[in-house]
């Protein structure tokens, strides 16, 4: 068993944070990657990005969204407890450049993947700027932690209810207009990234992206994280996570993750059933 | 010794099956094993011949006539015996291995009587019942030499590497990509041919023999290879299998529902999404279903999607049913449950509906032309000869290649053109020090036995290397 020993709950308890021991992945991870997490038996193997590590105590953090059933059991463990298999570091390292100025955008937990990026790339000399946004306030994760990780950090609520009130995509054209950019990370749901590629490639900033596609293995054996990459296929888990954001074909991996709705609506009724009696 | 020759005229032993109908829609083993008496009755049928062909015939040379007469004495124990001398995974092979191309083809009888020894069906049967009678007293080891040695991979050519190994005295450690040991035997060829619980009993012998299984190590990524020499391993065997899925390369491929082979078998066997919700990981459940390809992964899938549901159906395969590299079995239980085939069809394109989900495909018409590099004849397109085949989920089983995770992270390992590891075959050595390959990962995919015989030559080598050097 690989144990929880430390744990958050943000967003009024919709994101929620593992700190656990893992000490193989811990020593050997780098920003960017990723771990498969399984809870026990009859547990999904899911995806989460690390977004955090220390070596030292042997933990690696992880930050997740509760979304669905498998969200929803990991919430449901206690310092003390913890999953039965976890399977990592997967995927590149985000390759982190003296480039200049760059600038990291993020939304909702994307936030979580984005930081230990930031902080690399603020780390290797950059100049780091921030934007970071959420639905509402009660909704922001990490704010602080960014705000150490950057030279300068915007944030943005759809609602008004703080910082700038809007998208993250306009405070993005607001920068992009004031100065230049050598080097653009995205993260967050697929809109905001497609959103944010088709401002950056107008500007012609270079611009990463983060993606997740369902997956099975993460080892490259299924093929089922394939996405569309300049008109070729690439396996996400593998290839990716990160990608040149100007040529992924985001309408097809949002189409995409919604694979086996049909099946989560029925397993979500389910569970509700079980709750009901 | 009793001589046979009168019985061996009589008809082959049928093993008792699920009905077609009822099968096809539980996951349980399709064929049922022989009684006692049945086995009996066919090991009688064995001429116990002086140049048995049957034991050329198979690749890890099984001495067929020993443990069949042994059968046919009642003396099952030491049946089963006589089979672990040359194959550890008996219960496996009896049900899996081609064997109408291998130790049954070239059975006299075949040709003498119309019908081989079912030697496949008597060696599972010696091993089903040793597993029943928990006969499985553990085999004498050596005396420990204190050399570490670690298999990467738990398919059956990393499972008999670990095993010959223990067995000499050796400190072996499996390193395992997944949670769960076993390879393709636990995450490909499904519950209703090959029941899981037979893969869990083997893998916890070897652990009861001492042998560490260490799961969720993608060696590459978890470790490298090269610190498993610093870890103090002297000797480390490559054995993860062609885990790398082909896809057909035509328009619409990503559509929603067009799936690899592996990822349909991995979610339905490894995650056991047939038991969804139960299990929590989803599987598409098609109403029309089509499989490309017509080998043993092609059939495994057409025969789960039939009980998971689907309505229809179809295995679509460019060349006819001569060139299917299916067993003959599967063949036939796939067409017995209701498996169409539609021979002599290409896939041109896939056609999905606004959300991206998979609703069609297009065909072609083949005929056979010449014969190409593997001798086959080539299927050429016929002109004009278009259809279409209504579908919501297709299963892309064309082959496998060699997936490069570990080998792009490891120096020194020689590769072919396709990205195999290049080994001597005598010896199983790759052109790394220390390091031997075997299995998929060397032949490309190929059978559980022949992964099982690269193991055994690979585990006498490394053997050598640590008694008496490379
Ligand atoms: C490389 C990678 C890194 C990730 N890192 C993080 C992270 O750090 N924090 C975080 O909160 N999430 C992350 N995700 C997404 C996370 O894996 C999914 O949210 C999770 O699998 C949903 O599981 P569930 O059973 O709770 O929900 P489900 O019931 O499976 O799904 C709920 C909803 O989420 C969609 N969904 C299903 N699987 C995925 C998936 N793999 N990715 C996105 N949406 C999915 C479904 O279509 C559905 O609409 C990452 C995904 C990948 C591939
Ligand atoms: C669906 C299906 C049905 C089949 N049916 C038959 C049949 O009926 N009869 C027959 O004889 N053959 C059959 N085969 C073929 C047979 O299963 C294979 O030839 C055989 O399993 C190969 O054994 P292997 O040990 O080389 O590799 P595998 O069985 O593929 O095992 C390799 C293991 O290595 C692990 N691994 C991979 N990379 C790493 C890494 N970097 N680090 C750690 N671990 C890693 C994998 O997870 C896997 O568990 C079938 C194959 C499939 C897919
Ligand atoms: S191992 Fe396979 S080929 Fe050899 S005797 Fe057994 S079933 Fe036949
Ligand atoms: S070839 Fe057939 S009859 Fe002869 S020993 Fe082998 S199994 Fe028996
Ligand atoms: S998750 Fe299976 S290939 Fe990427």
């Amino acid at each position: 068993m690989y144990p929880i020993m430390h744990r958050e709950e943000m967003s009024g308890g919709t994101v929620v944070l593992n700190e656990i021991h893992a000490p193989q992945i811990a020593a050997r991870a780098k920003p960017g990657q990723f771990v498969i997490l399984k809870a026990n038996e009859t547990g999904e193997r899911i995806p989460l990005t690390m977004a955090d590590t220390n070596p030292g105590s042997g933990t690696i953090t992880v930050i997740y969204q509760v979304v669905g059933a498998s969200t929803r059991l990991f919430k449901t463990l206690a310092v003390g407890q913890g999953y039965d298999d976890i399977i990592g570091p997967l995927g590149k390292p985000t390759r982190i450049e003296k480039a200049g100025t760059v600038l990291c955008v993020g939304g909702g937990t994307g936030v979580a993947v984005l930081h230990p990026i930031t902080r690399a790339f603020k780390q290797a000399g950059n100049r780091v700027i921030g934007i970071i946004g959420a639905r509402t306030r009660g909704l922001l994760i990490l704010e602080d932690r960014m705000a150490a990780a950057t030279d300068e950090l915007h944030v943005c609520t759809d609602d008004g209810t703080y910082g700038h009130h809007g998208f993250v995509t306009d405070v993005l054209k607001t920068i992009l207009a004031r100065e230049t950019v050598n080097q653009a990370v995205a993260i967050g749901p697929v809109p905001m990234m497609k959103f944010v590629c088709a401002i950056t490639r107008e500007a012609g900033v270079p611009t990463l992206v983060s993606l997740n596609p369902i997956m099975v293995d993460g080892t490259g054996m299924c093929g089922g994280c394939r996405v569309s990459v300049g008109g070729e296929n690439r396996f996400a888990c593998v290839d990716g996570p990160e990608f040149d954001g100007h040529k992924v074909d985001f309408d097809q991996l949002m189409q995409r993750l919604g694979a086996y709705r049909a099946e989560e609506a029925a397993i979500g009724a389910e569970h509700a059933c079980k709750i009901g009696r | 010794m009793e001589k046979n020759t009168q019985t061996w005229a009589l008809p082959r032993q049928s093993m008792p099956e699920q009905d077609p109908q009822v099968r096809r829609s539980n996951f349980k083993e399709v064929p049922l094993g022989y009684t006692e008496q049945a086995a009996v009755m066919e090991a009688k049928r064995c001429l116990q011949c002086k140049k048995p062909g049957c034991v050329q015939g198979c690749p890890v040379a099984v001495d067929i006539p020993g443990f069949i007469q042994k059968i046919a004495d009642g003396n099952f124990d030491e049946a089963i015996k006589i089979i672990w001398r040359t194959n550890s995974l008996p219960a496996v092979c009896g049900r899996v291995c081609p064997q109408e191309i291998q130790c049954e083809g070239a059975c006299i009888l075949a040709k003498k009587a119309g019908a081989a020894v079912a030697i496949g069906n008597l060696e599972r049967f010696a091993a089903d019942r040793a597993r029943a009678a928990q006969a499985q007293d553990l085999p004498a080891k050596e005396p420990a030499t204190g050399k570490k040695v670690a298999v990467v991979g738990s398919g059956p050519s990393g499972l008999t590497v670990a095993g010959d190994l223990v067995l000499k005295g050796h400190d072996v450690t499996v390193f395992e990509a997944f949670h769960k040991a076993g390879g393709v035997l636990v995450y490909g060829i499904p519950e209703f041919r090959l029941p899981k619980d037979i893969v869990r009993s083997e893998v916890a012998m070897l652990e009861r023999l001492g042998v560490t299984v260490a799961c969720n190590q993608v060696v590459g990524r978890t470790v490298l290879l090269d610190e498993l020499f610093e870890q103090g391993f002297e000797a480390v065997y490559v054995g993860v299998g062609a885990g790398l899925p082909t896809f057909l390369n035509i328009p619409g491929e990503n559509l929603i529902g067009i799936l690899s082979a592996n990822e349909y078998l991995t979610r339905a066997n490894l995650m056991k999404a047939y038991l969804f919700p139960e299990y929590e990981t989803p599987i598409a459940r098609g109403k029309n279903v089509v499989v490309l390809g017509a080998g043993n992964v092609a059939m495994d899938a057409a025969r789960t999607a039939l009980r998971l549901g689907a309505e229809t159906v179809r295995i679509v395969y460019r060349r006819s049913r001569t060139e299917m590299p299916a067993r003959g079995a599967e063949i036939h239980h796939a067409e017995q449950e209701g498996v169409e085939m539609f021979l002599l069809s290409n896939p041109v394109r896939f056609c999905g509906d606004a959300q991206g989900r998979l609703t069609g495909m297009d065909c072609i018409k083949m005929e056979l032309g010449e014969p190409d590099a593997s001798g086959r004849r080539r299927p050429v397109p016929m002109p004009d000869s278009d259809f279409h085949l209504a579908c919501d989920l297709a299963i892309v089983a064309v082959g496998a290649g060699a997936n490069p995770l570990l080998t792009g992270s490891t120096g020194g390992l020689k590769l072919n053109k396709w990205g195999y590891i290049v080994t001597e075959e005598e010896s199983a050595k790759t052109t790394r020090r220390g390091v031997w390959a075997g299995g998929d990962i060397v032949t490309g995919a190929a059978t559980v036995i022949l992964a099982m015989g690269a193991g055994r030559i690979a585990a006498n080598s490394i053997h050598k290397y640590l008694t008496l050097g490379w």
